[in-house]
């Protein structure tokens, strides 16, 4: 249990303050160009370009570090550790989006539209505002805020999407059973379809929103059922791309020769966010697109 | 360190060796002493920019009109000093604390992500940047309260995104404060430092670390449909699109209530490690302490909605989280009963830290019973959004949290600087405190059950005088809290110039490891395990 005996404390390094100053430039940027001001897009890249530099300069040192055997076992626990409750933050964050769906279809919107399970002083909001209106789902709202709209259907792109989210979790598990045996091409391999497949995933889903944008008139707009759906599948959309990238870069440092079956954390990471980011879509897909 | 690390010399010359000398040694510090410093010499700073915020709003209540501050200013204030204080003093003196004491308790060298640990203090600076800056913009800063309630808060100015922006790294800083102490808890211990050897203040601050990592992302989450409600045409919170402004109360809350207990728990850890030390007895009930702190956490998550008793719930659920929040009662009166215990025949003295902790365990107790009053739902319709409630969570924050850093502060800092403080100025220090929070808050019961609001800069004639009160405390306590700068910056420079030993307080090394090293402590602490872990709570 206890490490701490020959525990790695690494030197100082000043790529987590230049990253955090990046970071912050970026959001300032960004601040300031919703706010409409010219500089906010200059700002909001500069700071983006230098936050990815200085990231990407502190994972090499890492990994420099690593590859010269630097880390022990407790070291590695401690990543491992950081990592799981990393992506537990992550699963709160996405908690909040699916309750804002939930939310939405068993309390506002059946209370909007009468009767549902709030009585009480809240249900002078349809008397007064929408007497017309009746609780369906998906809904824009009684405003019908953003017009008509078309809803996504599951079993076109989505369903596709399903298979081949769930297919790069297989290849990712085969990738790392090839690491385990010391079979670097099945590693190779390995990673090379589960990325493939990834930004496979991206480019339908960039479709999707395509035809959602001009062919369905659904639009981030489309009242709650617009913000939901763009919220879910946008933010999931993120974590793909971003699980995709980590997984191009644990590619390249395999190819590289880096890992051994004893120490390859980073594979590890990636695959478990990857399983995370698959596991995610899977609850888009029931709550988001079947139900 | 082994011979790996021998081998690459040009990178870690410095292992064993103090600090680099010049600056740039705090801005890439990875030394759980160096940043606990950082940490802690920011709240300091914070407490005073939010308690100058606050004698501007006692000021403005001095006498029932308009004085000094135009309105939205005056709501400018309310959230201002709401969200310095939590964000910027409270949550970083706690994480300062952990990251000094955490690893020394616990027998280990460092935090066990130091680069990370670096990051987060930097983004808390970056979030804190970010808000301040909305002071100086068209519009001001944001005065919809620290809830950040839409609509209202959607017509904040040009400081709506910097607010929203400031949210997010100031939740990336805790999430990440709050792994790094998990990872050092469970991964580092000494040997023989099992879970239930650990001091409280240790536990505390893991039971802490997961509650911040479950419900910071939920805060983040929240400001995030605000952004986009106001800037990318979506309806979470509009009902003319089928969302809901009461969505986002709940999220709030289901964040805001662990938020609160992110506050005290450490304060209860604090308190349980300096009781027994004056007592000079062991804690009383230390598993029930480590099993009440579990229950206070686990039921933080299926209260919250006792926020928003007038906002037209069901009536099931008014009950619910009625009896919930009640149930609240149970693990706090376990610990109140078992510090009270510790005390209990204890050959007491009375330094200053002692007088701080006793001074929490009373006042504190006020905090709750008018919690527990609040927690009754029909009674609530009358007290919410009054003065009772600003009084009710004050002394649960100012006497209790506040008072329970500053006897951190004289309990250690002679371990930190090698120096004694100036104990009849500490005395003066909190009995000063002690007396002035007491007229500061205790009128703001009468108050609110007398129907005063919160958050308005002018009220009719009859709160007249007991604000006139409460104004006169605030100012005292306000300017009393310099002398614990004065003392802080006395003791570094020599203090009395006692020598200090390594114990500090009389038998202290019975009671946690960090009093068996030298004082002040060495940069680098336990690089070999202790070999004999106190037991002394047992």
């Amino acid at each position: 249990m206890s490490t701490n005996g020959a525990y790695y404390i690494p030197h100082k390094a000043v790529w987590p303050v230049m990253a955090t100053a990046g970071l912050m430039l970026m959001l300032a940027g960004f601040a300031n160009y919703l706010n409409g001001s010219s500089i906010g897009s200059g700002m909001m890249l500069t700071g983006f370009v230098a936050f990815l530099v200085m990231l990407g300069l502190w994972f090499a040192l890492q990994s420099t570090e690593s590859e010269s055997g630097m880390y022990n076992h407790g070291v590695g626990i401690s990543y491992r550790m950081g990592m799981m409750w990393f992506i537990f933050s992550e699963v709160m964050f996405f908690a909040v989006f699916f309750g804002a769906l939930w939310y939405a279809r068993n309390i506002s919107i059946p209370h909007l539209g009468e009767g549902g399970m709030i009585s009480g002083p809240g249900r002078s909001t349809h008397d007064v505002l929408w007497p017309a209106f009746e609780a369906v789902w998906p809904t824009n709202g009684p405003g019908k805020v953003g017009g008509d709209f078309e809803p996504m259907g599951a079993f076109g792109l989505p369903f596709i999407n399903t298979l081949l989210l769930l297919s790069s979790g297989v290849t990712c598990t085969w990738a790392h059973h090839g690491l385990l045996a010391k079979n670097r091409g099945q590693l190779i391999k390995g990673l090379l379809a589960t990325v493939g497949l990834g930004f496979l995933f991206v480019a339908f889903q960039a479709t999707e929103y395509y035809e959602a944008y001009h062919e369905m008139g659904l639009t981030l707009g489309s009242g709650i059922y617009g913000s939901t759906f763009f919220m879910l599948t946008g933010f999931h959309g993120f974590h793909v791309c971003v699980g995709a990238i980590i997984l191009s870069v644990v590619l390249f440092r395999s190819w590289k020769g880096h890992f051994t079956p004893e120490n390859h954390f980073a594979f590890e990471a990636a695959a478990w966010y990857w399983h995370f980011v698959d596991v995610v879509w899977l609850g888009l897909f029931i709550f988001v697109y079947i139900l | 360190m082994s011979a790996v690390v021998a081998e690459h010399d040009d990178h870690h010359d410095h292992h064993d060796h103090g600090p680099e000398k010049g600056f740039l040694r705090w801005i890439i510090t990875t030394n759980h002493k160096d940043i606990g410093t950082m940490y802690l010499v920011f709240a300091l700073i914070m407490f005073f920019v939010g308690g100058t915020m606050a004698l501007i709003i006692r000021s403005e209540l001095f006498e029932p009109g308009l004085q000094f501050v135009d309105p939205q200013f005056f709501n400018s204030m309310t959230t201002m000093h709401a969200l310095v204080m939590v964000f910027g003093a409270v949550m970083p003196a706690f994480v300062g604390l952990a990251n000094w004491m955490i690893p020394m308790m616990i027998g280990a060298p460092d935090m066990a992500l130091p680069r990370m640990n670096n990051m987060s203090f930097w983004m808390l600076v970056a979030g804190v940047l970010l808000l301040a800056s909305t002071l100086f913009m068209e519009g001001g800063a944001p005065a919809a309260g620290w809830t950040l309630y839409p609509p209202l808060v959607l017509q904040t100015g040009k400081a709506f995104p910097f607010a929203i922006f400031s949210v997010h790294l100031l939740g990336i800083s805790s999430i990440m404060g709050a792994i790094n102490v998990i990872a050092t808890i469970f991964n580092m211990r000494a040997p023989g430092m099992t879970l239930m050897k650990m001091p409280l203040f240790v536990w505390t601050w893991l039971i802490t670390a997961f509650l911040l990592i479950a419900i910071m992302p939920v805060f983040a989450g929240a400001v995030t449909m605000l952004l986009t409600d106001r800037f990318f045409d979506t309806s979470f919170f509009d009902a003319a699109g089928g969302g809901d402004p009461v969505l986002y109360q709940h999220i709030f809350w289901f964040f805001g209530h662990p938020e609160v207990y992110v506050m005290i728990l450490p304060t209860f850890g604090v308190a349980s490690t300096i009781i027994p030390v004056f007592a000079r007895k062991p804690l009383f009930g230390y598993a029930s302490m480590v099993y009440a702190t579990g229950a206070i956490a686990f039921l933080s998550f299926i209260v919250w909605a006792h926020h928003m008793f007038t906002v037209g719930l069901p009536v099931a659920g008014e009950l619910y989280f009625m009896y919930a929040t009640m149930l609240i009662a149970i693990p706090t009166g376990v610990k109140v009963f078992n510090w009270t215990a510790t005390m209990w025949k204890g050959s007491m003295t009375f330094e200053t830290p002692m007088l701080f902790s006793i001074a929490f365990v009373v006042l504190f107790t006020m905090g709750g019973f008018t919690g527990l009053m609040m927690s009754v739902a029909p009674s609530d319709f009358q007290y919410h959004d009054t003065y009772f409630i600003v009084a009710h969570f004050h002394y649960t924050l100012v006497p209790a949290s506040i008072f329970i850093l500053m006897a951190a502060g004289y309990y250690w800092l002679p371990k930190w600087t090698g120096h004694m403080y100036n104990e009849k100025i500490g005395q003066l220090h909190f009995w000063l405190s002690a007396i002035s929070v007491n007229i500061l808050f205790f009128p703001q019961h009468f108050l609110g059950l007398a129907g005063m609001p919160r958050r308005i800069p002018d009220y009719a004639i009859q709160f007249a005088d007991w604000n006139m009160v409460s104004s006169i405390g605030a100012f005292i306590y306000g300017f009393s809290q310099l002398l614990f700068v004065y003392i802080v910056i006395d003791t570094i420079r020599g203090g009395t110039g006692e020598k200090v030993t390594d114990e500090v307080w009389e038998d202290a090394a019975k009671h946690g490891l960090e009093w068996t090293v030298p004082s002040p402590a060495p940069y680098h602490t336990f690089t070999t395990p202790p070999a004999v872990i106190p037991t002394e709570h047992f």
